[in-house]
């Protein structure tokens, strides 16, 4: 199979061996681009960000992505810029780069061509949320404040006129149609896929590799076959109706995060704290739920909006609710060549309450993640549904704790009560993200917190609400 | 002038466009072989046997080593003590490299190396300071500093405090894993490339590993990214392998660390626990103490034994202890062997006393910054004292001995510490700190601050050298090589200064180069902040050399006189008129002078007998301090570090922007250690957190809100070159004041009986325990 994509604005052509073969193992191997480093080789540190830009609907859309785990059929029809590729023909450096010069941004240096991605990114964006932009660009050096001061300097200035639209060359890749070759399969047809699929079900499915690539970079599994879900429009569509929101399996936790923004801020919270820019930039939502980890913060939120999932095997569709969708660790309702079509979350008012609880605030694992959705009539809770994260072997739903509260008055000494329900829910495990009684305490105190909101008492520290 | 500038770093513009290059970007011939280590799936065993025949059959593998295949000493021990590349008989930590895959990639390599069939009598695992202790498992007996005697002045002091603080190690997570070249030569020579604080110790491991001479390997360095004392001799087993296996299949061999490996195989800092008892007076001087230090050092020794030299040396940090006893256990456990990790156990010592100082203050219900300073060394006089011991003010004639007898003469903690508090505003914002907590019942804040005091040498008194060479090519371009090493610290940036400064020339006609033993012999690790010290003085020994000929050929050849040539930004000046420096040098050139010299440079005036504990280890100190503010979520026990605000000593900076750098760096780092990084093993030995996936640096949103760093405006009071001050270790334990600041939110929960007593790191969990123990509101 060849793929064709651009890279630093040359389009290349590749016979593609391997459905497994890293981006940056490629440039750093074939390309001898040894510009883009290796510091993890799992999507943690940013030392590999490159940005990828496509054509999406007519608009040329750029994200930061980690290269260590996107795979070379992922790029089809796509160009990728590397830190190689964004200074004049003349070696004049890019505002971004003069920037870090200036303001002594690099040190060892090793993190510098992904900082410097990521802040190129933003800036062809015009972003300016510097602290997200960067969550994913680990540098043990600096203390990052220089890079900051770096990053708000070259914001100020425009970009440079040598910097390419690639509109028109990624418009003559014109790369359409199904693509098959060796182990690898790239559907752009849904029908199709799900044909294919129900008869391949031993083949893996990869969205956006943040997941799977790991099963290949640290696991070193050979998978085969593989197919390539990124290419399915039919997958990355948001519908809305009176009725609710329904996400395509596809769409990114990016796409999702600016959805969500209206509806339920706290959710878009939630997903600002998932991954990085780069790790958000590529997982979906279908992933997030597909993997049935226990410590997804994806599940717990939606779960508490009483979300449905539809999955589909060849023609047939099936929708349940999403928490019964997860029977047991590391086993789901799915059955072979049946695979995650869309997620719907009903309309509803915005009760929800997300807290994340992990080691660090960005790009960490929870620990714990509570999920909220509390309503109160007349002093009294109406309903509730709650859901946990990082409680159980799955995402589960905290029935105990819920039927404490439900009917009984929204105070102090109801929500104390209700505490003592948790124990009946979850028996939390101890491992290094944290102990069975932290978990327990912290997951009863997040009921406290939604109490405490409630009251208008500031809890958090980050991001929405922040004291 | 090129030195006191704020100069960017020599490689920003290569390492903005991806165009620096480390040691796996190197080009490579086409048939380099790539090799990765199978480890020990057991932490403590003997190893019976070993089915590797799934190895060898897998795909790409070409060769695979054992013990048994190794030509000559199987040891890249960076002491005396025994540590085989590939183990023999036992194994002693789970990661140990057992055998050696040889293979046509990277990941042929990998995976090939996860095929080995293990036959392993496991015996139960030593893991903890407490396991060590009860196993009676020690590299040598407990050392002890001792000045006066502690135990009666304790016993009779109006307070007593005791207690205990322990502390986690540490992952270097330098952005590049380790990583090493070897390229084959003819006759047995060996060029190795590695990214390494210590060339020529690579290059002695080298040699002896294949049973040739010293002279017969080079070693080179351009640069790391990052080593923070994680490549001083962890960097050792790849490139012994490298030149292995390039000498026996005659191929270039290549290898680096996935991340996870170089989580699992190589070590980290030192865990430790430390014990505390202190007699104070009523405004919590201390009258006596002591201290128990117990030091995780892992299965070899490594450098464990300095690194609990210099937790004892530090033990005082900016305090005077009139009466005082230091006693340190070095423990051996099976887990990683524990290595240098910037500050060298100076950080483990200094959070000794400083936990003590919080503790004291909580006992008395007193600012933890007044119970500091009545205990600060006193200041040295404004002006230095001469030789003779000049005018010195009484409480320091009184003899302000550190606990190993060193006078500290240089002290300015006690000014350094107001000017912050005054810029920092400290008081008022303690006092309006409690007032908000009042009326807060979930968000708490907490203010801290903590000086530092670091004694800057290496305690191996002979390490304290270094050597430069400078070539003046008859253009005028001047070639500059000494012994340090580059990790991002901008060692070559400061000493190309010097080498610009001595010959008034611009920098950019200074060409920085490679580290390289062919050039620079017998050097000593890039460590212990000396680079800039020692590379700097033997650098301008050089230039100086060069210049003096210059200047003397000069005099002579156009009859100038010698006592007024001078060297300035327009050339030569020999006071009738001024030459360029390129028409001097070919001239020079042509009458056949000299334009080439080493430089060599020796700490001067330093002492130290390590077996009594007495003498001058340092040349000087390093002042700094921090003042850190905190909110917790009483909830979570989550926090953020809201602002920090730094005063710090570089004497007079040899490059203020580099220093800066530095010093937020150090500062980010240090709180890292004391936060948010924790090392998890499980019972088994296990490394849990090996990968920044579940081990958490600080990311961009964890550095503080606010951060003001500021210079000291003075210079050393020692020669040190241009009057400058170590810088790269120091500021690291500035971070001890984010811990403190955590300790005084907790503390805020309560109602002042129980001291919060945080052990490190203070995870979200530690401080959560730790407010609903202050609540009374305990959990298992």
């Amino acid at each position: 199979m060849e793929i064709a994509f651009l890279l630093n604005g040359e389009t290349v052509r590749e016979r593609v061996m391997d459905p497994t073969r890293t981006l940056l193992d490629w440039l750093r191997e074939t390309r001898r681009l040894s510009g883009t480093k290796e510091g993890c080789n799992e999507g943690d540190c940013g030392a590999c960000t490159v940005t990828v830009s496509a054509l999406e609907n007519g608009q040329l859309v750029h994200r930061a992505l980690n290269a260590c785990i996107l795979f070379l059929p992922q790029l089809h029809g796509k160009a990728v810029r590397t830190v190689e590729g964004i200074a004049a023909p003349d070696g004049a450096l890019h505002p971004v780069q003069q920037a870090m010069v200036e303001h002594h941004g690099s040190q060892c240096g090793f993190c510098t061509p992904g900082v410097v991605m990521s802040l190129y990114t933003a800036h062809r964006d015009g972003r300016r949320d510097f602290d997200d932009v960067l969550a994913g660009n680990l540098c043990r050096c600096t203390g990052y404040a220089p890079i900051i001061r770096a990053a708000d300097a070259a914001a100020e200035a425009p970009r440079p006129a040598w910097e390419k639209d690639e509109t028109a060359a990624l418009a003559a890749l014109g790369q359409r149609g199904d693509l098959q070759g060796g182990q690898a399969y790239l559907p752009d047809d849904l029908d199709a896929f799900a044909a294919w699929y129900e008869a391949h079900p031993e083949a893996t499915l990869v969205a956006g590799a943040t997941d799977v690539g790991l099963w290949v970079t640290k696991q070193l599994r050979t998978l085969a076959p593989v197919a390539f879900l990124h290419r399915l429009e039919a997958l990355q569509r948001i519908e809305t109706d009176a009725a609710g929101i329904t996400i395509g399996a596809g769409v990114t936790l990016s796409r999702l995060r600016g959805v969500m923004a209206a509806r339920h801020p706290d959710f878009a919270e939630l997903i600002r704290r998932y991954g990085s820019v780069q790790v958000r930039n590529a997982a979906t939502i279908g992933g997030n739920i597909a993997n049935g980890s226990p410590i997804g913060d994806g599940p717990p939120a939606l779960i508490a909006q009483g979300a449905s999932l539809t999955l589909r095997r060849g023609a047939e569709r099936r929708t349940l609710p999403l928490e019964d969708f997860f029977l047991d660790y590391g086993k789901q309702d799915r059955r072979p060549g049946e695979f995650v079509e869309s997620i719907h979350i009903p309309a509803q008012p915005d009760r929800l309450r997300c807290y994340k609880l992990s080691k660090r605030f960005d790009q960490d694992i929870s620990a714990v993640c509570g999920c909220f959705s509390i309503t109160i009539e007349d002093g009294h809770v109406n309903a509730a549904r709650i859901a946990f994260g990082g409680m159980a072997g799955i995402p589960k739903r905290a029935a105990h704790v819920e039927a404490a509260l439900v009917g009984h008055p929204w105070e102090e000494a109801t929500v104390r009560s209700a505490q003592g329900a948790f124990a009946l829910d979850f028996t939390p495990l101890s491992d290094m993200r944290a102990s069975a009684g932290y978990r327990l305490r912290a997951a009863q105190n997040m009921l406290l917190r939604a109490y405490h909101e409630d009251r208008g008492t500031r809890t958090r520290l980050v991001g929405r609400g922040a004291a | 002038m090129s030195v006191h500038r704020p100069t960017a770093h020599d490689s920003a513009t290569l390492h903005v466009t991806g165009a620096a290059r480390y040691t796996d970007d190197l080009p490579v011939p086409v048939d380099t072989v790539h090799l990765a280590f199978g480890t020990s799936p057991q932490a403590n065993g003997t190893l019976r046997g070993m089915d590797l025949s799934a190895v060898r059959t897998a795909p790409g593998v070409i060769d695979v080593l054992t013990a048994a295949d190794l030509p000559h000493e199987n040891d890249v021990s960076p002491s005396p003590w025994p540590e085989p590349l590939l183990a023999t008989d036992r194994v002693h930590y789970l990661g140990q490299p057992v055998f050696l895959v040889v293979a046509e990639s990277h990941l042929a390599a990998r995976k090939a190396a996860r095929l080995a069939r293990f036959e392993i009598d496991a015996d139960t695992p030593v893991l903890t300071i407490e396991d060590a202790l009860a196993a009676s498992r020690e590299f040598e007996p407990p050392v002890t500093h001792e000045r006066g005697d502690p135990d009666p002045a304790i016993a009779t002091a109006p307070h007593r405090i005791e207690g205990t603080i322990a502390m986690g190690g540490q992952e270097h997570f330098y952005l590049e894993g380790q990583a090493a070249l070897a390229l084959p030569g003819e006759g047995g020579e060996i060029h190795v490339v590695s990214s390494t604080q210590h060339p020529t110790e690579i290059q002695h491991k080298v040699a002896h590993a294949l049973g040739v001479p010293y002279a017969a390997v080079r070693s080179e360095v351009r640069r790391m990214g990052g080593g923070f004392g994680g490549k001083e001799s962890q960097g050792n087993a790849l490139a012994v392998a490298c030149a292995v296996v390039a000498h026996r299949l005659k191929r270039p061999a290549r290898m680096r660390y996935d991340r996870d490996d170089d989580f699992i195989i190589t070590g980290k800092r030192h865990d430790f626990r430390i014990d505390y008892r202190a007699g104070v007076d009523d405004e919590g001087r201390i009258l006596g103490i002591e201290f128990r230090q117990y030091c995780r050092g892992g299965w070899s020794q490594d450098l464990t034994l300095p690194v609990a030299d210099r937790a004892m040396l530090h033990a005082d940090n900016a305090y005077w202890l009139p009466k005082v006893r230091i006693v340190s256990h070095r423990l051996i456990t099976n887990t990683q062997s524990a290595t240098a990790f910037r500050g060298f156990g100076g950080p483990q010592g200094m959070l000794g006393i400083e936990r003590v100082m919080d503790h004291i203050a909580h006992a008395l219900g007193r600012d933890p910054l007044e119970v500091r300073r009545v205990n600060f060394y006193a200041d040295a006089p404004v002006a230095a004292p001469d030789a003779s011991g000049g005018d010195i003010s009484g409480k320091w004639k009184a003899g302000q001995l550190t606990p190993y007898h060193m006078p500290v003469t240089d002290c300015i903690v006690n000014a350094l510490v107001d000017r912050l508090a005054e810029r920092s505003d400290y008081a008022a914002r303690r006092a309006a700190i409690e007032a908000w907590n009042r009326a807060s019942p979930v968000l708490k804040r907490g203010i801290a601050l903590s000086p530092v005091k670091f004694g800057i040498s290496f305690t191996l008194t002979h390490l304290n050298q270094a050597g430069a060479l400078v070539h003046v090519y008859s253009d005028g371009s001047i070639h500059l090589n000494h012994g340090g090493t580059e990790m991002g610290q901008g060692l070559n940036t400061k000493v190309a200064q010097v080498a610009a400064e001595v010959f008034a020339r611009p920098l950019g006609s200074v060409k920085i180069t490679a580290t390289d033993t062919t050039k620079v012999p017998n050097t000593s690790a890039t460590a212990a902040s000396s680079g800039s010290d020692l590379n700097g003085m033997a650098c301008k020994a050089a230039c100086e050399t060069i210049r003096d000929r210059l200047a003397d050929f000069a005099a002579r050849h156009w009859q100038a006189e010698r006592a007024e040539i001078r060297f300035v930004p327009e050339g030569v000046d020999l006071g009738s008129r001024v030459l360029p420096f390129e028409e001097v040098v070919a001239a020079a050139y042509a009458n056949r002078v000299s334009l080439s010299s080493t430089g060599f440079y020796a700490t001067p005036d330093i002492v130290w007998d390590r077996r009594a504990g007495r003498g001058r280890p340092f040349y000087y100190f390093a002042y700094g301090a921090a003042v850190t503010e905190v909110t917790i979520d009483t909830l979570t026990g989550e926090y953020r570090i809201d602002r920090a605000d730094i005063l710090h000593d570089c004497g007079k900076s040899l490059n203020p922007a580099i220093d800066i750098g530095q010093i937020e760096g150090g500062y980010v780092q240090g709180a890292g250690w004391l936060t948010t990084e924790e090392l998890v093993w499980d019972d088994k030995g296990r490394l849990r957190t090996h990968a920044p996936s579940t081990y958490k640096i600080p990311a961009c949103g964890d550095r503080p809100r606010v951060f003001n760093v500021e210079l000291w405006d003075g210079e050393n009071r020692e020669q040190t070159i241009y009057r400058s001050k170590a810088v790269g270790e120091p500021p690291f334990m500035l971070g001890i004041s984010a811990l403190m600041a955590l300790s005084h939110a907790v503390a805020q929960c309560g109602d002042g009986s129980l001291y919060p007593s945080l052990d490190a790191p203070a995870t979200p969990e530690r401080i959560l325990r730790a407010v609903d123990a202050q609540r009374g509101r305990a959990w298992e």
